[in-house]
């Protein structure tokens, strides 16, 4: 389990998150919903190892992940899919994937798991020797994901994965986090999709200007009202 | 007019020096590539190379000095890279420059102050300016080994950013620092290899340099350092096949203009010219990425 506790991180002279607690547990889909600037960002970068927290804890079954350097995160079985895909542009999709891997040495493990994400995403298949800037924008989210999933993760944290990306698309990515999570990874992801997120999640949070407000099951906040008014885009009756 | 062989003789000693900016111009194209920095130091790195050999060869042979050059010319780039960029990886980029000119500074008056400012002979490397006639033409063997070893190394380091792990980091990492951190990869590896291989392949021109010119001074380091980074800009900074082209251009170029009773004084001056042309119509260098700012 991923346990984040009283975590006060600031970032550009704003104290950008103001004691934070939220738990991942094993094997979930918890979703962390906030408007624009609430710190989500933030937070992510924080677990990675990105930005240094001001104080507080960030555990992954026990073992403190605060202050460590961000390849040792990663180690820790604990991978980040950035925020606008952040794919390497001049880079293959193979080198993609590949990099995706690059603290592994099992190489005929890292075979099988190309032919893994090939099999979450064939459109990665067929496209493997492209220059991943030549992709679509979903098919550079389908990569970034599974570029991210090279590192065999435990723990996948996604940060607005369906940014800029066409409805339909949307849905395909959701799918996929789905089946991901499936196979055992447990997903971490961050939307201002809210309404798709919460669909999909086991437990939400409610992240507003750095504190949690509100935390319960991905059904339980999809029914709240005041969840609804500020993010769902429904009116008071 | 001249007959043939005397064009072919420029040719050749244009190639030769377009090799030696060539090796120069690829440490400040890749540092530039991964750091976005202008490595000023970088022809002063070269020049130590040179007084690295001059004193070693006190004591030893050149043959048993020339590895130890190259050791001790890549030992002073990562040391440089560690004690004046790297405290600053998050400053501003125009920090790092001024540092970087700095290092400049400092490699040139360290040098003035050990050498009191003479120029000193270059050891001679047994062989190495034997002459031999091909046809009507006769040149000295650095004039042949130069641009052989050249497009040698050029062709490694290719394969080497282009088909192993580190190379893949590189390109990597000179795209996206975050993104490759995220990836595991340890940036500050990264920049080492590349102040590595940029020191190797500018104490390998040093001695081909040096050897050709006879002597070492503390200020030698600056026309050519000045003509490689040229060289790098007119290619396209960031881009190693850019940086090669860009030096042999320059260096045919400036070969043929040397000859010119007339011209000759203006050889200098014609390399920038030439760099104006170029950015005029491709701002970006002849092979230069397109730089689309990050959102």
């Amino acid at each position: 389990m991923l346990k984040i506790k009283d975590l006060h991180v600031s970032y550009g002279g704003i104290r950008a998150l103001r004691g934070v607690d939220l738990e991942v547990p094993d094997g979930k889909i918890v979703t962390l919903i906030g408007a624009n600037g609430a710190g989500k960002s933030t937070l992510l970068r924080t677990i990675s190892g990105l930005v240094k927290a001001d104080s507080g804890s960030i555990t992954y079954n026990d073992n403190e992940l605060l202050g460590k350097p961000i390849n040792k995160v990663l180690e820790e079985g604990i991978a980040q899919v950035p925020e606008g895909r952040r794919v390497f542009a001049d880079l293959t999709v193979l080198e993609n994937l590949k990099v995706g891997a690059y603290l592994r040495k099992d190489k005929a493990e890292i075979e099988k798991d190309i032919q893994w994400v090939y099999s979450l995403f064939p459109r990665l298949e067929e496209r493997h020797w492209q220059l991943a800037g030549t992709l679509s924008g979903g098919e550079q989210q389908m990569l970034a994901v599974g570029r991210a999933l090279m590192s065999r993760p435990k723990v996948l944290m996604m940060d607005e994965p369906s940014l800029g990306l066409a409805p339909l698309v949307v849905q395909g990515i959701f799918d996929i986090i789905r089946t991901i999570n499936q196979q055992g990874v447990t997903v971490l992801l961050i939307e201002q999709n809210a309404n798709m997120a919460l669909k999909i999640a086991d437990l939400a949070y409610v992240l507003e200007t750095g504190v949690i407000t509100k935390t319960g099951t991905g059904a339980e906040l999809l029914a709240d009202e005041s969840i609804k008014e500020a993010y769902l885009g429904k009116k008071k009756k | 007019m001249h007959e043939a062989s005397y064009y072919i003789q420029l040719l050749l000693s244009g190639i030769t020096v377009g090799s030696l900016y060539a090796l120069i111009a690829i440490g400040y194209t890749m540092v530039y590539g991964i750091l976005r920095l202008i490595n000023f130091a970088h022809g002063d790195i070269f020049m130590m190379a040179g007084f690295f050999m001059v004193y070693l060869c006190t004591g030893m042979s050149p043959l048993v000095a020339l590895p130890l050059v190259l050791i001790m010319t890549v030992i002073l780039g990562v040391l440089i890279e560690r004690a004046a960029y790297k405290p600053l990886r998050t400053a501003p980029r125009m920090s790092v420059m001024i540092s970087a000119i700095g290092v400049s500074y400092l490699l040139q008056n360290l040098a003035t102050y050990v050498t009191g400012g003479l120029a000193r002979a270059y050891p001679e490397i047994p062989g190495l300016k034997n002459t031999i006639q091909l046809g009507s033409v006769s040149v000295n063997w650095i004039t042949i080994i130069t641009p052989v070893l050249t497009i040698l190394l050029v062709v490694v380091l290719v394969l080497l950013i282009n088909h192993t792990k580190i190379g893949m980091a590189m390109r990597a990492v000179s795209r996206d620092f975050e993104t490759a951190q995220l990836m595991g990869i340890k940036i500050n590896n990264v920049i080492s290899v590349t102040f590595i291989i940029g020191s190797f392949l500018a104490a390998v021109a040093s001695v081909l340099y040096f050897t050709n010119y006879g002597q070492v001074s503390p200020m030698i380091g600056a026309m050519p350092g000045l003509k490689a980074f040229v060289a790098a800009v007119f290619g396209g900074i960031g881009s190693i096949p850019g940086a090669v082209i860009g030096a042999y251009i320059i260096g045919v170029c400036e070969s043929f203009i040397k000859a010119n009773e007339t011209f000759s004084v203006f050889s200098n001056a014609f390399t920038f010219a030439l760099l104006i042309c170029v950015l005029l119509f491709r701002p970006n260098g002849l092979f230069g990425e397109k730089m689309t700012e990050k959102v």
